[in-house]
């Protein structure tokens, strides 16, 4: 077992793992810091995969179907705010009516698409490419590791930078963090609370629409009923326990990207298969817990001081 | 009725008609025979005796889960573990069905109440996590729910399955099983204790003094602990006892004559629907036999329509999701509400007006 640890397919497993949560646990802190749970990351995740089958089987093309998929991603981040914010509605609840919205709507979009049921299998779908990096790719060791990935798998941890350097070096990413932290202040200085929050949401749905696309075209070639399998809902626990930034979220993602890659060599072993299922689940509460009280203690310090 | 609450009832017929209307227009696009669907959805219910018994017994569960979220919602904790206590609660009346093997009579009671402790025990996890480290309960009961999942079925593998049908446990013997009411339906007396939960559910929360303190610290947490309420107390209390309700659902769901063996194999989603039934009965109890049996209709009707025409089940879960937008969006038809309370305000003064002059 020791030996399937350390090669290089592991470690292409943890990035494949790795990437899908990246994707909606950036898009879960870019709505946090504007002050939003986005727990409809479930529900957007799920309609991405779906739309990535669709649009580039439609298209024929993976990037014309991620295009489509990222409108589309960030159009249901609006539909979101738009219910957030102007009609006030709990963000909890419309989340949870989105993802069930999702949940019925993929099955009969797909049904109504292609007559398929549960798994689209006569969807030609085009999905995303691997990127062979040019030179790196003939250095021997470094060359396996790091070259030949889906490209989705890269653009995932250029977006990590690019969020990072979005929210802290960039006027609107500073809006943001106003609005999510005080948002009266920021509303003081003439800024407009609910054109930010509007902004960040569909920014987080773009984000997560990726991820959603990377599941049905580049993780599986197809697209399967409820095949975010709650990976929306660990991205918000990924998200909280990394503070909400994009670094530490990246940190959480790839703890949790390991979890899943050593449960899925464990298969192998004699250890029953649903002990090793909750491996990742129990990670995020473990360390979830951990976090919360090491932020709790500090505070408690800065008060008595 | 104030004119409020005749606005929430008028918003919740307007949201359920919109979600109707959307609903209606998916199904034209869809099938070949819209109307045919439509009118099974719709009416499917009450075609026969036994459809309508269908949807007796499937407001069950959702009663209890419905009640037991409404408790804790009720006290602003958006804890979700109910799912996952169901989960449990029927994992655990399994297990002493099959391995205590107590008389009948006495089986399927203790099978319940200890089902009822597990899921209490099990939604105490998030609250008892947000007490001692401060962590939010929402993504910590999002966890454990699928922690719920893999135990449950890691138990009933390795000591409960039945090697003669696979993933399941062996049946649940005569003695612990819960009878059904009715011949040739499976309503069983798990409704009486469901609308029995209901109503106690209302008693705690609006005539008791606990309830009270529940609810003031659902509404302004600050504002009770500065009058002396113990905020963990009432975050413990509320979240034991919408877990106990919800895992005794889960037992007696499991001992009920729609199931014969544990085979619970994927969260069945009683905690999510229970969010939909807390939702419609604005956090009260007292409704959520009404919510339930308006969504058990609803299911109801769906499955018939999708064994007599073209239209997949999955469709409920879009009526469901929409009316559930449409209620919590407060500002929803608030110009209306405004004129009504406007309306309501210029007679009372007319009348003031009258009885001076």
């Amino acid at each position: 077992m020791l030996q399937t640890i350390f090669s290089a397919d592991f470690f292409a497993a943890i990035l494949r793992a790795t990437t899908p949560i990246l994707f909606a646990t950036l898009a879960a802190a870019v709505a946090a810091k504007c002050g939003i749970i986005n727990m409809a990351l479930e529900g957007m995740m799920l309609f991405s995969a779906l739309f990535g089958v669709i649009f580039s089987s439609m298209t024929q093309s993976w990037l014309a179907g991620l295009l489509i998929t990222m409108v589309l991603g960030g159009l249901i981040g609006l539909i979101l705010a738009f219910f957030v914010l102007n009609l006030k509605t709990d963000e909890i609840l419309a989340a949870i009516a989105i993802n069930l919205v999702a949940t019925g709507g993929t099955v009969l979009l797909m049904l109504a698409y292609s007559g398929d049921r549960g798994t689209s299998t006569s969807i030609q779908s085009v999905p995303a490419p691997a990127l062979h990096i040019p030179f790196l790719q003939d250095i021997p060791v470094l060359g396996d590791l790091l070259s030949g990935h889906n490209l989705l798998v890269y653009l995932a941890l250029i977006a990590v930078v690019v969020i990072h350097l979005f929210l802290y070096k960039t006027p609107l990413g500073l809006r943001i963090r106003a609005v999510g932290e005080t948002k009266n202040a920021a509303e003081s200085v003439g800024i407009s609370s609910r054109r930010v929050q509007y902004i960040a949401l569909t920014i987080s749905g773009v984000l997560v629409s990726m991820g959603g696309f990377f599941m049905s075209g580049g993780y599986m070639s197809m697209f399967t009923k409820d095949m975010a399998a709650g990976r929306g809902y660990i991205a918000l626990a990924a998200s909280s326990m990394g503070g909400n930034t994009p670094i530490g979220g990246f940190l959480v993602s790839v703890l949790f990207g390991i979890a899943q890659a050593v449960a899925n060599v464990m298969q192998l072993t004699t250890i029953p298969t649903e002990m090793i299922q909750m491996l990742p689940y129990l990670t995020t509460l473990v360390g979830l817990g951990i976090y919360s009280y090491s932020r709790m203690k500090k505070r408690q310090r800065l008060a008595g001081k | 009725m104030s004119s409020t609450r005749k606005f929430e009832v008028l918003r919740t017929v307007v949201a359920i008609l919109i979600a109707l209307l959307i609903s209606f227009g998916v199904i034209f696009l869809v099938s070949d025979d819209p109307l045919n669907a439509i009118s099974w959805l719709l009416t499917g219910p009450l075609k026969s005796q036994r459809n309508f018994f269908n949807v007796v017994e499937s407001m069950i569960p959702l009663i209890f889960t419905g009640t037991g979220v409404c408790i804790m919602f009720s006290a602003n904790q958006i804890n979700l573990a109910s799912e996952g206590a169901f989960h449990i609660g029927g994992l655990v009346s399994a297990v002493v069905a099959l391995k205590l093997a107590l008389p009948a009579g006495i089986s399927p009671v203790v099978a319940i109440l200890l089902s009822a402790c597990a899921g209490a025990l099990f939604t105490a996890i998030p609250a008892i996590l947000k007490i001692k480290t401060s962590a939010d309960e929402l993504v910590s009961s999002l966890m454990i729910n699928y922690l719920a999942l893999y135990f449950s079925t890691f138990i009933m593998k390795y000591f409960l399955q039945d090697p003669a049908v696979g993933s399941a446990s062996y049946p649940i013997p005569e003695a612990s099983t819960l009878p059904t009411l009715i011949a040739r339906t499976r309503v069983h007396p798990g409704i009486f204790v469901a609308l029995a939960v209901a109503v106690l559910g209302y008693v705690f929360l609006y005539k008791t003094k606990i309830g009270y303190q529940l609810r003031l610290t659902g509404e302004n947490q600050q504002f009770a602990e500065y009058s002396g309420i113990s905020i963990v107390k009432v975050i413990l209390i509320s979240q034991l006892l919408g877990g106990f309700i919800a895992g005794m659902g889960g037992g007696i769901e499991l001992l009920s004559p729609i199931y014969d063996r544990f085979s619970w194999t994927s969260l069945l989603g009683y905690g999510w629907d229970a969010i939909i039934i807390c939702t419609l009965a604005k956090k009260n109890p007292l409704y959520t036999p009404l919510s339930a049996f308006f969504l058990a209709y609803l299911r109801t009707g769906a499955s018939i329509m999708a064994r007599y025409s073209d239209v997949s089940l999955e469709i409920v879960q879009i009526i469901q999701g929409v009316v559930i937008l449409f209620i919590v969006a407060q500002q929803f038809l608030s110009r209306y509400k405004h004129k009504m309370i406007a309306r309501e305000a210029k007679a009372a003064l007319k009348e003031e007006e009258e009885e001076v002059g």
